[in-house]
């Protein structure tokens, strides 16, 4: 537990201290809506369409903050300090996801208010929304880790990481844009079918948290 | 169980996949609603079988490498995956030319099992540049066991959220062509079935015996020439280790 | 009774065959390929071979 703490707290003091990551991600997904804005012609947005643009924006300026997720121990030798402390590995994985968690909720509590203020009319389902998408963050910040870690130690990481992690997130791309849809009707959320696809979402995080738990070992080790 | 020898399971391979096409051709009734174009799906779905228990059979070959560290395992992890892909290509044009052939479109986004195995597709077709990636081949084979391990765990999944995204009113083609399947039709597909997963074999015991060559081929260079000659041919293929492979 | 229409449906089928047929076919040129190249490589090993073992005589 404590090395899943030490980790955790080193990565969001870092964060806290230098700003890479969020600010980023956060200044990203709002020119994305820009984008959109005018990439689709339209000034405001309903059902599967919001969902769509909602969803794979903050997906791509999620795998900004999983390029550079381990960028610091690659750069300063952590790796090698994480093999020689006494600690089961899998906690870097679980403070690692978590730490991506972390960002994601940061980030979605910029973006999803702009979002809103861009192309929604009505707000309603905005709540009900944040809910599922901690569940769909929590699939790409256990996923994203893995991909993260798998790259450190290759040539062209950035390239790498969008590469195998946008297939791998298919599934959850699909259950989370069939959940948040109906929440961003025109008339009004309507939660018919919502327990569904949360289960699946559910099913996904619960996958790879099983997957990264049985393999990270031996991605970190030497 | 003594396996036979290459040239047996080559000539088996040839004998069944004749018979099961000529079963297609001269045996199996028409189908009620689709006709003739019903006679790609005992190409389309064992190809498409086959491939996905590749994946799997990789998925067990980067486990035993994980836990054993024998390269031998991470080399028939790479061939099961390389061939599964190849075989992948050949679903989804077979596929393709079936959607043209039923619903006049190149592709169709509402048939699920499709789309499934184009995601599957895409997400080991990245294996090659992962491999590429790494320059360490100690660790290049242990990231493409930990890749195959997670992306055969995904398989289920990806099959499964993508079904559930489509209506259930969409009538289910695919359905037809294993379950409630006539005795004739059923036979035949299960022939058609057993004659690409023994080639799906065989090839792969041809590509474990080009490696093996290969790198014996190697060994024997550096033996004759010195350190001085090029260890390894290629950068992603892993090399087979010293071992008689059955022919 | 065989079934061998040549109208539209039958093109198709045809193709699909034909395209795996052709993909087989590929393949055993690409390993025919590599055949050639072991070949290749172990009559220069064999050569080598016979200069090391004269030199050595």
């Amino acid at each position: 537990m404590t090395a899943f703490r030490a980790v955790l707290a080193k990565d969001l003091r870092v964060e806290l201290r230098t700003l890479q990551s969020i600010p980023a991600m956060a200044l990203f997904a709002i020119t994305t809506f820009v984008l959109f804005r005018y990439g689709l012609d339209r000034t405001t947005l309903t059902g599967s369409l919001a969902a769509g643009v909602l969803l794979a924006t903050l997906l791509f300026a999620a795998i900004l903050a999983i390029n550079r997720l381990f960028a610091a121990e690659r750069e300063e030798g952590g790796f090698d300090a994480m093999r020689l402390a006494p600690i089961d590995l899998t906690a870097v994985f679980a403070a690692k996801a978590m730490g991506l968690l972390v960002y994601f909720v940061i980030l979605e509590g910029i973006a999803l208010p702009i979002f809103g203020v861009f192309f929604l009319d009505d707000w309603a389902g905005l709540a009900p929304l944040a809910g599922v998408l901690v569940l769909a963050d929590a699939g790409i910040a256990l996923t994203g880790a893995l991909v993260s870690a798998l790259a450190a130690h290759s040539r062209a990481r950035e390239l790498v990481v969008p590469l195998v992690l946008l297939p791998l997130l298919v599934p959850l791309m699909v259950a989370a844009a069939n959940a948040a849809e109906p929440l961003l009707v025109a008339g009004g959320p309507s939660f018919e079918g919502l327990g569904s696809w949360l289960a699946v979402l559910a099913l996904y995080d619960m996958t790879f948290a099983a997957v990264g738990y049985a393999v990270f070992d031996f991605v970190l080790e030497d | 169980m003594k396996v036979p020898s290459l040239r047996v399971q080559s000539a088996a391979t040839v004998a069944i996949i004749v018979t099961a096409f000529a079963l297609v051709f001269f045996y199996a009734p028409l189908d009620a609603d689709q006709g003739f174009i019903q006679k790609i799906f005992y190409l389309h779905v064992p190809l498409a079988i086959c491939a996905l228990g590749g994946f799997v059979v990789a998925a067990v070959h980067a486990i035993r490498y994980l836990r054993s560290r024998d390269p031998v395992h991470d080399a028939r992890a790479y061939v099961a995956i390389h061939l599964s892909v190849i075989f992948g290509v050949a679903v989804l044009i077979t596929g393709s030319i079936w959607a043209r052939a039923s619903w006049g479109k190149w592709w169709v986004w509402d048939e699920p099992t499709l789309v499934s195995f184009l995601i599957v597709f895409l997400l080991y077709a990245t294996y090659y540049p992962l491999r590429y990636a790494i320059e360490d081949r100690d660790r290049q084979a242990r990231y493409a066991s930990v890749f195959a391990i997670m992306a055969g765990a995904f398989v289920p999944l990806n099959f499964a959220a993508v079904r559930l995204a489509e209506p259930l009113v969409h009538p289910r083609v695919f359905a037809t062509a294993n379950g409630g399947l006539p005795g004739d039709m059923r036979l035949t597909f299960l022939i058609c079935l057993a004659g690409m997963a023994l080639l799906w074999l065989t090839l792969v015991r041809f590509e474990l015996a080009a490696k093996s060559a290969s790198a014996r081929l190697a060994r024997l260079r550096r033996a004759l020439e010195g350190e001085s000659a090029p260890a390894q041919r290629s950068r992603i293929a892993p090399a087979v280790p010293p071992r008689t492979v059955s022919s | 009774m065989p079934a061998l229409p040549l109208d539209e449906a039958g093109k198709y089928v045809a193709a699909a065959y034909i395209v795996f047929v052709g993909l087989i076919l590929v393949y055993v040129a690409i390993m025919a390929a590599k055949l050639q190249r072991i070949d290749r490589e172990l009559g220069e090993l064999a050569k080598i071979a016979e200069r090391t073992r004269s030199r050595d005589g």
